[in-house]
């Protein structure tokens, strides 16, 4: 448990994800099996316990400490899991009582002395989960008691993490398994179409990478295949180069990518990185009536016509979706490939072909969840250009831009250049305050790196005010950060930890121009917008701060957007 | 007996003792003082006169020039001296080089005003020693029970642990000029670690002193390069250990990739790290933990406990639950050095 529990501690003060990446690969290169097979479960969600509800760890601190102690230890740290972490009063602790060499026997710390007066042994990640597997719901807090004895506080914080479910250290499945493919030196999409077949602890999978094995089958029902991904179009650079007539156009859409399976009657629905996903969207796992692999968008669906990403949310990342949520929201799939047609996989295929196969595929469906995203005509290239900046009315103007595919290529996983490109629509742009500046880390550590920026806005006294509506902290060069910080520290007002407020009023500040590509509704932010992918587009040094733009100008976009 | 008040109690610059005409660590200038040990807000400068141990006069001259006090006076530790009817002796108090508990004997009463201290081993002092008093006068920096510092060579292990998995960074040590910087570096060389430690330069004549007091920190280095010299040049792969403010400042931008860390005790709070950006929190304290506070009170059993800085309210009820008569000073004026 020590160094899984170094590990999450380390994983969760590093946001850098190479640096994430170094310590997942130096975790799995040294752990020993099963240990690091358990981990990886628990990294990548194949391992969910909530088994440790708030209330019962509670009650057990209560039990052993001080409940006036407890409160004040748990308003400082402000965190349950980590109060009880650390302010857990292990037994057996060495006697109130010290001797006169009390700063000797201080060297080491009690809970390490306590284990060597025969106290409980450490529990291992492997026992821990094998027992609550096994364990019934009424013996989990004799349990928990148990091992919050044994181990020390790191340990007992990594515990408790893996027993409320969800780690929470910024850790995807997808980056999991690309420290796997780092491990092996493999592509990641070998572990992502293999990874369905594995079972935790994946001995067979560790074997294979460390070429102490086989390359494990995978050949499993209804597993995952890797995706084709496009490249960004550059229009100078390709245009030029392309033939109108090798490429068919469709729109691309605004929701997420999902491939959704039926082998045998086994039904399952992946994420792009094949993550399974289909718990959250029973609505569409009822729908895949067929044999065989699509590929296409999962979209919110009411009647044919889409809804915004914005709804779509409302839908990702729940365990489960109510009877409610699921009448309110409705999904499906705008189908835009087929991998595997029956048992027949067609991947080989050209897409021409693939896509009649697709049609006709799609029309045997008859679902309201399942529908074709149609080829968008076009004679040449400045004719897409058009339809791209003014789409036509309906779903087309809630697209992203446009996909471009050219009528032979086969489907490939990764992203090679040439076969397929996304030519997205322009970003919106709004010029916006800079309000408070973070420092960075690693190369941008010292920097005032991450920028919160601001809308006017007419408080109730009819002023107007800043409300902070994004935070970017790319799109800018070098030189442009290092005139960024120098404007953040001179004209800090204030400090908090890591961040400064800048000064912006009327008559003075700094006017970002941000590029966005959508604008949602938010509860969860003041300013009642939440944007996507933000970034600095120009630094407007020649703009006054009172001629930003407004929030009601920025709502504007929600409107458009039909969210 | 006469009251425990009549021997110490509070005033406007500190702690004071009527019968001795001194204070203890006064926060204000005063004609005669007692300095338990080094730290800025503990050893004011401009006092008439100055009784400390050799170690903490020393560090006070460096830091403040010679003339930082009227006179001064070296106490050796356990070495009694007559203040008016007061017998005053320094023992050891484990917290930094020359940090000392001021013992205060008159009239069959005994006062022990412990300082700032800690009970587990530390190479660069002396360690604690307790004794028998009627009352303990004791800080509470860390008087909570979420404060259980780990042992110190698990901390070390994170930081060369680190230096393994990045070898391109350099490892950037926010640690107290006065003490912990040293200990980090005792405890380094102590596990093993032989390549040179590039330091800031206001470490650099404390680093000196220590090493004039037999303290060995192993070969050091001023940490001088810039942004310009070529990723080799730039401390790549080394530690490199600087007073906290300058971690988080332009200073730091001359390294590579600088990993930054922090050796304080208040990194055992998680939020508390990831406030200061801090990637490798390093749990390293001179101060005691809840263990070491509440064990030092049971091991000692004065009448009464007296609390001077820190959260006191925790240990307060715990010395109520404990059966153990205390009460906070509140004295004002006592920084943090860990923060």
């Amino acid at each position: 448990m020590k160094a899984f529990a170094r590990l999450l501690d380390r994983l969760s003060f590093s946001p850098q994800r190479n640096v994430k990446l170094t310590l997942l690969e130096d975790y799995l290169r040294h752990a020993p099996d099963p240990e690091r097979g358990r981990a990886l479960a628990s990294l990548t969600g194949e391992l969910v316990f909530d088994e440790a509800k708030p209330a019962m760890i509670r009650k057990a601190i209560e039990a052993r400490l001080d409940p006036m102690l407890f409160a004040l230890s748990y308003d400082f740290v402000g965190d349950l899991a980590e109060t009880v972490a650390l302010a857990w009063p292990a037994e057996h602790r060495p006697g109130k009582v010290w001797s006169a060499e009390g700063a000797e026997r201080f060297s080491v710390r009690p809970c390490d002395q306590q284990k060597s007066h025969g106290a409980n042994a450490e529990p291992e990640l492997p026992e821990v989960v094998d027992t609550l597997r096994s364990a019934s719901r009424r013996e989990v807090p004799q349990l928990l008691e148990r091992w919050l004895d044994a181990l020390d506080t790191d340990g007992r914080w990594a515990l408790l993490k893996l027993l409320t479910g969800g780690l929470r250290v910024g850790v995807s499945a997808r980056l999991a398994k690309q420290a796997l493919a780092n491990l092996g030196g493999v592509e990641v999409a070998e572990i992502e179409e293999l990874w369905h077949g594995q079972r935790p602890p994946y001995e067979d999978l560790f074997a294979w990478l460390e070429k102490r094995g086989e390359k494990p089958s995978a050949d499993a029902p209804a597993r995952f295949r890797p995706v084709m991904l496009a490249q960004a179009l550059d229009e100078a650079e390709d245009f030029p180069k392309l033939d109108p007539a090798d490429y068919a156009a469709e729109w691309k859409w605004d929701g997420i990518r999902v491939q959704a399976v039926n082998e045998g009657g086994q039904r399952r629905l992946y994420s792009r990185t094949g993550d399974d996903i289909g718990k959250s969207f029973p609505d569409v796992l009822q729908a895949l009536n067929f044999e065989g692999a699509l590929d296409g968008e999962l979209l919110i669906l009411r009647d044919g016509h889409i809804g915004g990403f914005g709804e779509l949310q409302q839908r990702l990342n729940r365990k489960t979706a109510s009877a409610d949520l699921i009448a309110k929201f409705p999904a499906g799939i705008r189908a835009y490939d087929l991998l595997l047609d029956g048992e027949e996989d067609v991947r080989r295929l050209s897409f021409a072909e693939r896509r009649k196969r697709l049609e006709a595929f799609v029309a045997r469906l008859h679902s309201t969840h399942i529908d074709l995203s149609p080829l968008q005509p076009f004679a040449d290239w400045e004719e897409l250009r058009r339809l791209r900046a003014q789409p036509p009315k309906g779903d087309a103007e809630r697209a992203e831009g446009l996909m471009l595919k050219r009528w032979d290529s086969i489907y490939e996983a990764g992203r090679p250049k040439g076969p397929w490109f996304k030519w997205k629509r322009d970003p919106h742009l709004v010029d916006a305050v800079l309000m408070y500046a973070q420092r960075g880390h690693g190369k941008r550590s010292g920097f005032y790196s991450d920028y919160t920026f601001g809308v006017w806005r007419a408080d109730e006294n009819g002023d107007e005010v800043l409300t902070p509506v994004g935070k970017a902290y790319f799109g800018f060069t070098n030189e442009e950060l290092l005139k960024l910080d120098k404007f953040v520290r001179d004209n800090t007002v204030e400090r908090f930890g890591p961040v400064r407020a800048v000064r912006a009023v009327k008559d003075f500040g700094l006017v970002l121009e941000i590029a966005f590509e959508g604008l949602q509704r938010s509860t969860r932010h003041k300013s009642g917008v939440a944007m996507r992918f933000p970034r600095v587009n120009r630094i407007r040094w020649d703009k006054p701060a009172r001629e930003a733009d407004t929030l009601s100008e920025l709502e504007k976009i929600l409107v458009q957007e039909g969210s | 007996m006469p009251n425990f008040t009549e021997l110490l109690c509070p005033d406007e610059a500190g702690l004071y003792c009527p019968p001795g005409g001194f204070h203890i660590d006064p926060v204000r200038v005063v004609e005669r003082a007692v300095i338990t040990h080094g730290h800025g807000d503990h050893a004011r400068t401009g006092h008439g006169a100055v009784l400390a141990t050799r170690e903490t006069l020393a560090i006070m001259a460096s830091r403040y020039g010679a003339d930082f006090a009227g006179t001064s006076e070296e106490a050796r530790y356990g070495q009694a001296v007559k203040r008016g009817g007061v017998e005053v002796t320094l023992v050891p108090a484990g917290h930094i080089l020359g940090s000392a508990q001021v013992v205060l004997k008159w009239k069959g009463l005994t006062i022990v005003v412990s300082g700032d201290y800690k009970r587990r081993r530390d190479p660069t002092c002396a360690p604690f020693e307790p004794i028998a008093c009627d009352v303990f006068v004791s800080e509470a920096t860390f008087g909570l029970p979420v404060f259980r510092h780990p042992d110190d060579g698990g901390e070390v292990a994170k930081l060369l642990q680190s230096l393994r998995q990045f070898p391109e960074r350099t490892h950037l040590i926010g640690a107290y000029a006065l003490g912990k910087a040293q200990r980090l570096l005792a405890l380094l060389r102590e596990a093993g670690y032989g390549e040179t430690i590039y330091i800031h330069g206001a470490m650099q004549n404390l680093n000196a002193l220590y090493e004039s007091f037999g303290v060995a920190l192993g070969t050091t280095a001023p940490a001088t390069t810039d942004r310009r010299a070529n990723r080799h040049d730039r401390l790549e792969g080394r530690i490199v250990i600087a007073p906290p403010s300058a971690t988080q400042d332009r200073w730091s931008r001359r390294f590579a990739e600088p990993l930054l860390g922090f050796a304080s005790g208040w990194m055992r709070v998680r939020a508390r790290a990831r406030q200061q950006g801090v990637e490798l929190p390093l749990i390293l304290s001179d101060h005691g933990d809840w263990d070491e506070l509440t064990g030092t009170i049971a091991e000692i059993k004065p009448q009464e406990l007296w609390v001077t800085h820190g959260s006191e309210e925790a240990l307060l009820r715990w010395s109520s639950l404990n059966g153990v008569t205390a009460k906070a000073l509140e004295l004002v004026g006592y920084e943090d050095e860990e923060t």
